[in-house]
Protein backbone atom coordinates (compact mmCIF):
# COMPACT_ATOMS: atom_id res chain seq x y z
CA UNK A 1 0.00 0.00 0.00
CA UNK A 2 1.69 3.18 -0.70
CA UNK A 3 0.62 6.73 1.24
CA UNK A 4 -1.45 8.25 -1.12
CA UNK A 5 -3.43 4.98 -0.85
CA UNK A 6 -3.37 5.35 2.84
CA UNK A 7 -4.27 9.12 3.17
CA UNK A 8 -7.23 8.35 0.23
CA UNK A 9 -8.61 5.64 2.50
CA UNK A 10 -7.83 7.61 5.94
CA UNK A 11 -9.27 10.63 4.71
CA UNK A 12 -12.30 9.18 2.14
CA UNK A 13 -13.60 7.31 5.49
CA UNK A 14 -13.60 10.37 7.42
CA UNK A 15 -15.55 12.07 4.84
CA UNK A 16 -18.58 9.58 5.14
CA UNK A 17 -18.32 8.81 8.78
CA UNK A 18 -18.36 13.10 9.39
CA UNK A 19 -21.35 12.96 6.80
CA UNK A 20 -22.78 10.00 8.43
CA UNK A 21 -23.04 12.47 11.70
CA UNK A 22 -24.28 15.25 9.76
CA UNK A 23 -27.74 13.57 9.10
CA UNK A 24 -27.84 11.64 12.27
CA UNK A 25 -26.82 14.27 15.13
CA UNK A 26 -28.91 15.28 17.65
CA UNK A 27 -27.21 18.55 18.44
CA UNK A 28 -27.02 21.08 15.37
CA UNK A 29 -24.07 22.72 16.72
CA UNK A 30 -22.74 19.38 16.36
CA UNK A 31 -23.43 18.57 13.21
CA UNK A 32 -22.29 21.65 11.53
CA UNK A 33 -19.07 20.79 13.53
CA UNK A 34 -19.57 17.50 11.55
CA UNK A 35 -19.75 19.16 8.65
CA UNK A 36 -16.41 21.18 9.50
CA UNK A 37 -14.78 17.75 9.58
CA UNK A 38 -16.37 16.54 6.21
CA UNK A 39 -15.05 19.51 4.09
CA UNK A 40 -11.48 19.50 5.90
CA UNK A 41 -11.27 15.54 4.66
CA UNK A 42 -12.96 16.37 1.20
CA UNK A 43 -9.91 18.77 0.79
CA UNK A 44 -7.79 16.73 1.62
CA UNK A 45 -9.09 14.15 -1.25
CA UNK A 46 -9.24 17.32 -3.74
CA UNK A 47 -5.24 18.05 -2.95
CA UNK A 48 -4.84 14.20 -3.59
CA UNK A 49 -6.33 15.12 -7.27
CA UNK A 50 -4.09 18.05 -7.35
CA UNK A 51 -6.76 20.48 -7.20
CA UNK A 52 -4.50 22.46 -4.52
CA UNK A 53 -6.53 25.77 -5.31
CA UNK A 54 -9.41 24.63 -4.92
CA UNK A 55 -8.95 22.72 -1.76
CA UNK A 56 -7.86 25.58 -0.32
CA UNK A 57 -10.44 27.65 -0.96
CA UNK A 58 -12.71 25.40 0.26
CA UNK A 59 -10.98 25.48 3.68
CA UNK A 60 -11.05 28.90 3.15
CA UNK A 61 -14.41 29.75 1.70
CA UNK A 62 -16.34 26.54 2.91
CA UNK A 63 -14.84 26.02 6.66
CA UNK A 64 -13.97 29.50 7.30
CA UNK A 65 -17.23 31.74 5.98
CA UNK A 66 -20.02 29.86 5.17
CA UNK A 67 -19.74 27.29 7.93
CA UNK A 68 -19.39 29.81 10.56
CA UNK A 69 -22.29 31.84 9.60
CA UNK A 70 -23.90 28.43 9.64
CA UNK A 71 -23.07 27.83 13.47
CA UNK A 72 -23.64 31.33 14.16
CA UNK A 73 -27.24 31.20 13.09
CA UNK A 74 -27.70 27.74 14.76
CA UNK A 75 -26.22 29.29 17.88
CA UNK A 76 -28.41 32.85 17.33
CA UNK A 77 -31.90 30.88 16.81
CA UNK A 78 -33.29 29.75 20.02
CA UNK A 79 -34.75 26.38 18.61
CA UNK A 80 -35.69 23.57 20.82
CA UNK A 81 -33.98 20.99 18.56
CA UNK A 82 -35.39 18.22 20.51
CA UNK A 83 -38.53 18.33 19.05
CA UNK A 84 -37.02 19.01 15.66
CA UNK A 85 -35.56 15.70 15.59
CA UNK A 86 -39.50 13.39 16.47
CA UNK A 87 -40.48 11.40 13.96
CA UNK A 88 -36.63 11.14 12.92
CA UNK A 89 -36.92 7.36 13.07
CA UNK A 90 -40.04 7.16 10.89
CA UNK A 91 -38.61 7.88 7.87
CA UNK A 92 -35.55 5.87 8.14
CA UNK A 93 -36.56 2.91 6.57
CA UNK A 94 -37.46 4.64 3.16
CA UNK A 95 -33.94 6.85 3.58
CA UNK A 96 -31.92 3.89 3.71
CA UNK A 97 -34.13 1.90 0.57
CA UNK A 98 -33.55 4.77 -1.36
CA UNK A 99 -29.74 5.21 -0.26
CA UNK A 100 -29.52 1.49 -1.30
CA UNK A 101 -31.22 1.72 -4.80
CA UNK A 102 -29.23 5.26 -5.60
CA UNK A 103 -26.05 3.55 -4.91
CA UNK A 104 -26.07 0.00 -6.61
CA UNK A 105 -27.72 2.35 -9.65
CA UNK A 106 -24.62 4.40 -9.54
CA UNK A 107 -21.93 1.27 -8.43
CA UNK A 108 -23.12 -0.10 -11.98
CA UNK A 109 -22.79 3.25 -13.65
CA UNK A 110 -19.06 3.74 -11.99
CA UNK A 111 -18.12 0.07 -11.70
CA UNK A 112 -14.35 -0.78 -12.37
CA UNK A 113 -14.95 -2.01 -15.97
CA UNK A 114 -15.98 1.34 -16.54
CA UNK A 115 -14.15 3.90 -14.46
CA UNK A 116 -11.13 1.83 -13.67
CA UNK A 117 -7.45 1.75 -14.15
CA UNK A 118 -7.46 -0.34 -17.07
CA UNK A 119 -9.98 1.94 -18.77
CA UNK A 120 -9.17 5.48 -17.39
CA UNK A 121 -5.26 5.09 -16.22
CA UNK A 122 -4.16 7.77 -13.77
CA UNK A 123 -2.43 10.50 -15.72
CA UNK A 124 1.00 11.33 -14.79
CA UNK A 125 1.37 13.76 -11.51
CA UNK A 126 2.48 17.10 -12.55
CA UNK A 127 5.73 18.28 -11.95
CA UNK A 128 7.05 20.06 -8.84
CA UNK A 129 7.06 23.36 -10.46
CA UNK A 130 3.67 23.42 -11.70
CA UNK A 131 1.52 25.87 -10.84
CA UNK A 132 -2.77 25.12 -10.32
CA UNK A 133 -3.52 28.63 -9.39
CA UNK A 134 -1.67 30.19 -12.72
CA UNK A 135 -3.61 27.37 -14.87
CA UNK A 136 -6.93 28.42 -13.34
CA UNK A 137 -5.85 31.71 -13.53
CA UNK A 138 -4.98 31.65 -17.34
CA UNK A 139 -8.73 29.86 -18.06
CA UNK A 140 -10.11 31.90 -15.72
CA UNK A 141 -9.22 35.20 -17.08
CA UNK A 142 -9.54 34.30 -20.72
CA UNK A 143 -12.29 32.06 -21.65
CA UNK A 144 -14.10 32.45 -19.01
CA UNK A 145 -13.51 35.91 -18.03
CA UNK A 146 -17.76 36.74 -18.44
CA UNK A 147 -18.47 33.69 -16.60
CA UNK A 148 -16.11 35.24 -13.68
CA UNK A 149 -17.97 38.32 -13.69
CA UNK A 150 -21.28 37.19 -13.55
CA UNK A 151 -20.23 35.24 -10.63
CA UNK A 152 -19.54 38.52 -8.95
CA UNK A 153 -22.57 39.63 -10.03
CA UNK A 154 -24.25 36.92 -8.24
CA UNK A 155 -22.28 37.73 -5.17
CA UNK A 156 -23.17 41.15 -4.68
CA UNK A 157 -26.84 40.45 -5.21
CA UNK A 158 -26.45 37.99 -2.67
CA UNK A 159 -25.03 40.16 -0.21
CA UNK A 160 -28.21 42.81 -1.27
CA UNK A 161 -30.62 39.95 -0.88
CA UNK A 162 -29.45 39.17 2.60
CA UNK A 163 -29.26 42.47 4.06
CA UNK A 164 -32.57 43.48 2.52
CA UNK A 165 -34.06 40.31 3.64
CA UNK A 166 -32.81 40.78 7.65
CA UNK A 167 -33.04 44.51 7.71
CA UNK A 168 -35.29 45.53 10.09
CA UNK A 169 -35.19 49.32 9.35
CA UNK A 170 -33.62 51.62 12.18
CA UNK A 171 -33.33 51.05 15.92
CA UNK A 172 -34.72 53.61 18.44
CA UNK A 173 -31.15 55.44 18.95
CA UNK A 174 -30.26 59.14 19.38
CA UNK A 175 -27.81 60.37 16.61
CA UNK A 176 -26.52 63.41 15.23
CA UNK A 177 -28.53 64.19 11.83
CA UNK A 178 -26.22 66.08 10.11
CA UNK A 179 -28.59 67.18 7.35
CA UNK A 180 -31.29 68.66 8.98
CA UNK A 181 -28.93 70.51 11.04
CA UNK A 182 -27.41 71.87 7.85
CA UNK A 183 -30.50 72.77 7.09
CA UNK A 184 -31.84 74.76 9.56
CA UNK A 185 -31.85 78.45 9.30
CA UNK A 186 -31.26 81.50 11.35
CA UNK A 187 -34.89 81.93 11.85
CA UNK A 188 -35.30 78.59 13.33
CA UNK A 189 -33.12 78.93 16.19
CA UNK A 190 -34.12 82.79 16.93
CA UNK A 191 -37.67 83.91 18.23
CA UNK A 192 -38.23 87.36 18.66
CA UNK A 193 -41.35 88.23 20.05
CA UNK A 194 -42.72 91.27 20.98
CA UNK A 195 -44.52 91.93 24.08
CA UNK A 196 -45.23 95.35 26.07
CA UNK A 197 -42.68 96.29 28.12
CA UNK A 198 -42.94 95.12 32.13
CA UNK A 199 -41.88 97.61 35.22
CA UNK A 200 -40.30 95.59 38.13
CA UNK A 201 -42.49 95.85 41.40
CA UNK A 202 -39.75 95.42 44.03
CA UNK A 203 -36.50 95.14 44.62
CA UNK A 204 -36.40 91.40 45.43
CA UNK A 205 -37.76 90.48 42.41
CA UNK A 206 -35.40 92.42 40.24
CA UNK A 207 -32.21 90.67 42.03
CA UNK A 208 -33.85 87.27 41.27
CA UNK A 209 -34.83 87.74 38.16
CA UNK A 210 -32.00 90.32 37.08
CA UNK A 211 -30.44 88.16 33.76
CA UNK A 212 -34.42 87.52 32.53
CA UNK A 213 -34.65 90.75 32.90
CA UNK A 214 -32.37 91.94 30.97
CA UNK A 215 -32.65 89.30 28.65
CA UNK A 216 -35.93 90.28 27.87
CA UNK A 217 -35.60 93.83 28.05
CA UNK A 218 -32.58 92.82 25.07
CA UNK A 219 -35.64 91.40 23.36
CA UNK A 220 -37.70 93.67 23.45
CA UNK A 221 -35.78 96.89 22.25
CA UNK A 222 -34.85 94.35 19.39
CA UNK A 223 -38.10 93.97 18.58
CA UNK A 224 -39.24 97.69 18.64
CA UNK A 225 -36.59 98.12 16.59
CA UNK A 226 -36.65 96.28 13.65
CA UNK B 1 -6.43 4.75 -7.19
CA UNK B 2 -8.51 4.41 -10.23
CA UNK B 3 -11.38 7.21 -10.61
CA UNK B 4 -13.87 4.50 -9.76
CA UNK B 5 -12.33 5.26 -6.16
CA UNK B 6 -13.14 8.67 -5.92
CA UNK B 7 -16.59 8.48 -8.00
CA UNK B 8 -17.43 5.99 -5.28
CA UNK B 9 -16.89 8.29 -2.34
CA UNK B 10 -18.64 10.76 -3.52
CA UNK B 11 -21.67 8.23 -5.08
CA UNK B 12 -21.98 7.60 -1.00
CA UNK B 13 -21.85 11.25 0.40
CA UNK B 14 -24.56 11.73 -2.48
CA UNK B 15 -26.39 8.87 -1.18
CA UNK B 16 -26.09 10.21 2.79
CA UNK B 17 -27.17 13.64 1.76
CA UNK B 18 -29.95 11.98 0.46
CA UNK B 19 -31.08 9.69 3.23
CA UNK B 20 -30.63 13.33 5.45
CA UNK B 21 -33.23 15.12 3.10
CA UNK B 22 -35.52 12.14 3.26
CA UNK B 23 -35.36 11.27 7.39
CA UNK B 24 -34.80 15.28 8.87
CA UNK B 25 -38.12 16.55 7.91
CA UNK B 26 -38.28 19.12 10.02
CA UNK B 27 -35.33 20.80 10.44
CA UNK B 28 -34.26 23.79 7.91
CA UNK B 29 -30.67 23.90 9.00
CA UNK B 30 -30.15 20.36 8.45
CA UNK B 31 -32.00 20.66 5.28
CA UNK B 32 -29.34 23.36 4.29
CA UNK B 33 -26.97 21.17 5.19
CA UNK B 34 -27.56 18.23 3.20
CA UNK B 35 -27.61 20.70 0.26
CA UNK B 36 -23.93 21.76 0.81
CA UNK B 37 -23.17 18.09 1.31
CA UNK B 38 -24.88 17.46 -2.09
CA UNK B 39 -22.99 20.14 -4.01
CA UNK B 40 -19.45 18.65 -2.03
CA UNK B 41 -20.37 15.32 -4.00
CA UNK B 42 -20.94 16.75 -7.28
CA UNK B 43 -17.86 19.36 -6.90
CA UNK B 44 -15.37 15.76 -6.12
CA UNK B 45 -17.02 14.26 -8.92
CA UNK B 46 -16.15 17.24 -11.25
CA UNK B 47 -12.18 17.32 -9.89
CA UNK B 48 -12.23 14.00 -10.09
CA UNK B 49 -13.13 14.11 -14.13
CA UNK B 50 -10.76 17.10 -14.40
CA UNK B 51 -7.87 15.51 -13.18
CA UNK B 52 -8.15 12.22 -14.95
CA UNK B 53 -9.33 13.48 -18.63
CA UNK B 54 -6.33 16.16 -17.73
CA UNK B 55 -8.85 18.95 -18.45
CA UNK B 56 -8.67 21.75 -16.00
CA UNK B 57 -12.51 23.11 -17.03
CA UNK B 58 -13.57 20.57 -14.45
CA UNK B 59 -11.95 22.75 -11.87
CA UNK B 60 -13.51 26.11 -13.14
CA UNK B 61 -16.65 24.30 -12.48
CA UNK B 62 -16.08 23.58 -9.62
CA UNK B 63 -15.28 27.10 -8.91
CA UNK B 64 -18.43 28.76 -10.10
CA UNK B 65 -20.12 25.88 -7.95
CA UNK B 66 -18.41 26.86 -4.94
CA UNK B 67 -19.64 30.77 -5.69
CA UNK B 68 -22.96 30.09 -6.07
CA UNK B 69 -23.65 27.40 -2.96
CA UNK B 70 -21.94 30.46 -1.12
CA UNK B 71 -24.48 33.04 -2.36
CA UNK B 72 -27.25 29.94 -1.97
CA UNK B 73 -26.37 29.36 2.04
CA UNK B 74 -26.25 33.24 2.49
CA UNK B 75 -29.54 33.85 1.43
CA UNK B 76 -31.03 30.45 2.75
CA UNK B 77 -29.59 31.49 6.57
CA UNK B 78 -31.67 34.87 5.76
CA UNK B 79 -34.57 34.01 5.02
CA UNK B 80 -34.43 31.12 7.81
CA UNK B 81 -33.75 34.36 10.19
CA UNK B 82 -36.77 35.69 8.89
CA UNK B 83 -38.49 32.63 9.05
CA UNK B 84 -37.59 32.39 12.56
CA UNK B 85 -38.79 36.10 13.31
CA UNK B 86 -42.21 35.81 11.79
CA UNK B 87 -42.93 31.72 13.68
CA UNK B 88 -41.09 31.25 16.66
CA UNK B 89 -40.07 28.19 15.50
CA UNK B 90 -38.40 26.30 12.03
CA UNK B 91 -40.13 23.30 11.23
CA UNK B 92 -41.01 22.55 7.45
CA UNK B 93 -44.39 20.84 8.24
CA UNK B 94 -45.77 23.96 10.01
CA UNK B 95 -45.22 25.87 6.66
CA UNK B 96 -48.19 25.37 5.18
CA UNK B 97 -49.36 29.04 4.83
CA UNK B 98 -49.48 28.91 0.89
CA UNK B 99 -51.08 25.50 0.75
CA UNK B 100 -55.03 26.06 -0.78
Amino acid sequence: MTVEQIVFYVFATLTILSALGVVTVRNSVQAVLCLVLTFFSAAVLWMLLEAEFLAVALVLVYVGAVMVLFLFVVMMLDVDFASLKQGFTRYVPLGILVAIGLLIGLYWVLRGEVFGLEAMPEPAKHAADHSNVETLGLLLYTDYFYAFEIAGVILLVSIVAAISLTFRGRRERRGQSVPSQHRASKDERLHIIKMDAEVAQDDESETDDSEKAAGKNRDQTKGETS
Amino acid sequence: MSLTHYLMVSAILFAISVIGIIINRKNVITLLMCIELMLLAVNTNFIAFSRYLNDEVGQIFVFFILTVAAAEAAIGLAILVVLFRSNKDIDVEELRELKG
